[in-house]
């Protein structure tokens, strides 16, 4: 187990040196921060000690080394928009978006497998072919078409939601949350729906395949003939063995949440950290893109690292394999 | 010729395609689709390109059916009185070409990458496959972002709005190239130690020759199959892209470009000038996804 875990760490660390020298390098060769510094009026003699002091005379590995070690303190210089330290803003923007992508997933969740085990159990009715046409349109809608649509009905036409922004929200500690008012609420809906609606249907469909698959086991058979309940060979037996493909998916999907909450926060003006994102990328504000980017490369490295703990644990084939030492 | 196409009617392709009725529904829509675009500047009724033809007297008008609506502008006017139903036309026609072009590149880059690293095998297979596999933890649609985001910060305005279509295209075909190369590499792997290829080694072949002509139309197959399903999702995330507005340049608007500009009037009620683009989109892709489906079970053996 601890050995797996210390090769799973050092294979993730090319990984994110990788995304650090790019990061890095749009640092070192998009831009002159010091034409940006100075000003209009300037000396050479001027531009020499600023260029001194900012450490650019040194060797480019010398500085890939103190860039290294700023970062990992969370420290990225100042945006050159809002001219103000890189770590504060996304420390700011990180719970609005923590916060959407939780309530997307747990929704994906809660309302996923349920479907998919209804539609895997009773996969003639007309319910389950509805369910399985709905999931078809969710796969192939845009996030972007579903939010603007989400709007469109219930912010234009019936009016009962907010259609941008987060509401009211509660300051605990930094940590900014819209958990807690009536209005942050109401401003979680459209969005959560409009980011977890594709990850739903994705795990619906996959449950549905698994249960579909299990169902022809033998160990289900064997199950009925012992005569145990419905109940008990649905959910104790054909569940449980679904769940660890479940796992992978929603591990790896965890990722793709973060991502396409580019495209929601966007669509409902939520100021998370993709809003930022998108607004330093149409103004080339470097020392905010580098920052995003390492802060989610580390993000997917660590989600990656988790789902492959988890089916560590759930999947005792993987320890038997090891043990052996067969391959 | 009338041997080719007798030969292609009594195909097994060509029969399970008239067996299923939605194959045939979304290869209608498809052509429909490619048809408009690819026709767009004889079939559009207006050119929204012309300002001098553009009325703003004639801006915000509702579809043709309603009762403000006028008959010259079937799918209404936007915000400048152009035609919804023209730009469409004009927006596809660059969703389309991105959407190709990017698949293309991604095809060529995947499939030379993975010929070479399933036929020469080593250091470079395993280099190849590690970069595969660090870009597949990402989902593409960053990739592309982040791409398109580093160029475009890398380049001064001017050069970046002449280029930002090749940019667009250059950075989802990045996005997706692994696929190809991985599926390409495995078949490659298979085919290497096959007899057709050892005899064409021992008879003294070159390697490239044997890669390109010998190893490669067997595994071109399943790349066809990538390639479909690969197009509607290229041509989603260009439309994701244009959106946010870091795509394809204002000057030669997308039907990503068009939704976006029809959302900032969707709050005042002039909901046709987002939601006809949308409609487009979704068309397009869902009936090319169906035919990826399609084709991808057509073509494999075991589904019969």
């Amino acid at each position: 187990m601890f050995a797996f875990i210390i090769s799973r760490i050092l294979q993730a660390l090319p990984v994110m040196l990788t995304v650090a020298l790019i990061s890095f390098a749009m640092f070192a060769y998009v831009g002159d921060p010091v034409a940006i510094m100075l000003g209009q009026d300037f000396t050479e003699a001027q531009r020499q000690a600023l260029v001194k002091d900012l450490g650019l005379d040194q060797p480019f590995w010398v500085q890939f080394g103190t860039f290294l070690g700023n970062a990992v303190q969370g420290e990225f210089g100042l945006s050159y928009r809002l001219s103000r330290p890189v770590a504060d803003l996304i420390a700011e923007r990180a719970p609005a978006t923590l916060e959407l992508a939780f309530t997307a997933a747990i929704l994906a969740l809660l309302i996923g497998v349920p479907l998919g085990v209804y539609t895997g159990l009773y996969r003639n009715s007309w319910l389950s072919r509805f369910f399985l046409t709905f999931s078809l349109v969710g796969v192939s809608l845009p996030t972007f078409l579903i939010g603007i649509l989400l709007i469109l009905v219930f912010a234009v036409w019936l009016g009962v939601l907010p259609s941008f922004g987060r509401g009211d929200t509660v300051k605990l500690g930094w940590w900014s949350t819209g958990f807690l008012t009536w209005t942050g609420i109401k401003a979680l809906i459209l969005p959560s729906i409009t980011l977890g609606l594709f990850q739903l249907t994705l795990i619906m469909r996959l449950v549905r395949a698994e249960m579909l698959e299990v169902l022809r086991a033998d160990y289900i058979k064997f199950a009925r003939a012992r005569g145990l309940p419905n109940r008990a060979v649905h959910f104790g037996h054909a569940l449980k063995n679904t769940l660890v493909p479940v796992i992978t998916i929603v591990g790896l999907q965890l990722g793709a949440i973060i991502a396409f909450a580019i495209v929601t926060e966007t669509v409902f003006q939520w100021p998370g950290m993709g809003l930022l994102f998108i607004q330093s990328v149409n103004q080339a504000d470097i020392p905010v893109m580098a920052a995003y980017l390492l802060l989610i490369s580390a993000l997917f490295v660590t989600i990656n690292l988790i789902v492959d703990l988890l089916y560590y644990a759930v999947d005792p084939r993987l320890r038997i394999g090891r043990g052996q030492g067969a391959h | 010729m009338a041997a080719t196409l007798r030969r292609f009617f009594d195909s097994d392709l060509w029969w399970s395609f008239t067996r299923s009725p939605i194959t045939m529904l979304s290869a209608v829509v498809a052509l429909i689709c490619i048809l408009g675009a690819l026709f767009a500047p004889w079939l559009a009724p207006h050119n929204p390109f012309d300002l001098a033809s553009l009325n703003l007297l004639d801006a915000f008008k509702p579809p043709s059916w309603t009762e403000e609506g006028e008959r010259a502008y079937l799918l209404g006017t936007d915000d400048q009185g152009r035609d919804v139903l023209s730009a469409i036309m004009y927006g596809a026609r660059v969703s389309l070409l991105v959407g190709l072009s990017a698949t293309l590149f991604a095809t060529t880059l995947g499939v030379t990458l993975g010929l070479l690293a399933g036929y020469l095998g080593g250091k470079l297979d395993a280099l190849l496959m590690r970069i595969c596999d660090v870009q597949l933890t990402f989902p593409s649609i960053l990739v592309a972002l982040l791409i398109d985001g580093v160029v475009r910060a890398a380049l001064p305005r001017e050069v970046h709005d002449q280029i930002a279509l090749f940019v667009v295209i250059f950075a989802i075909g990045i996005s997706e190239w692994p696929k190809f190369a991985r599926t390409v590499r495995g078949s490659t792997m298979v085919e290497r130690n096959k007899e057709y290829v050892q005899a064409a080694r021992v008879i003294g072949v070159a390697p490239p020759r044997i890669m390109l002509s010998h190893v490669l139309p067997n595994v071109m197959g399943p790349v066809l199959v990538i390639a479909t399903l690969n197009l509607g999702l290229a041509i989603l995330s260009e439309a994701t892209l244009s959106f946010l507005g870091v795509g394809v340049p204002a000057t030669q608007p997308s039907l990503g470009t068009l939704i976006r500009i029809g959302n900032d009037f969707l709050f005042s009620g002039e909901w046709w000038i987002t939601i006809f683009p949308g409609v487009t989109l979704i068309a397009m892709v869902l009936s090319v996804n169906l035919l990826g489906d399609w084709l991808r079970d057509a073509l494999n053996p075991k589904l019969r």
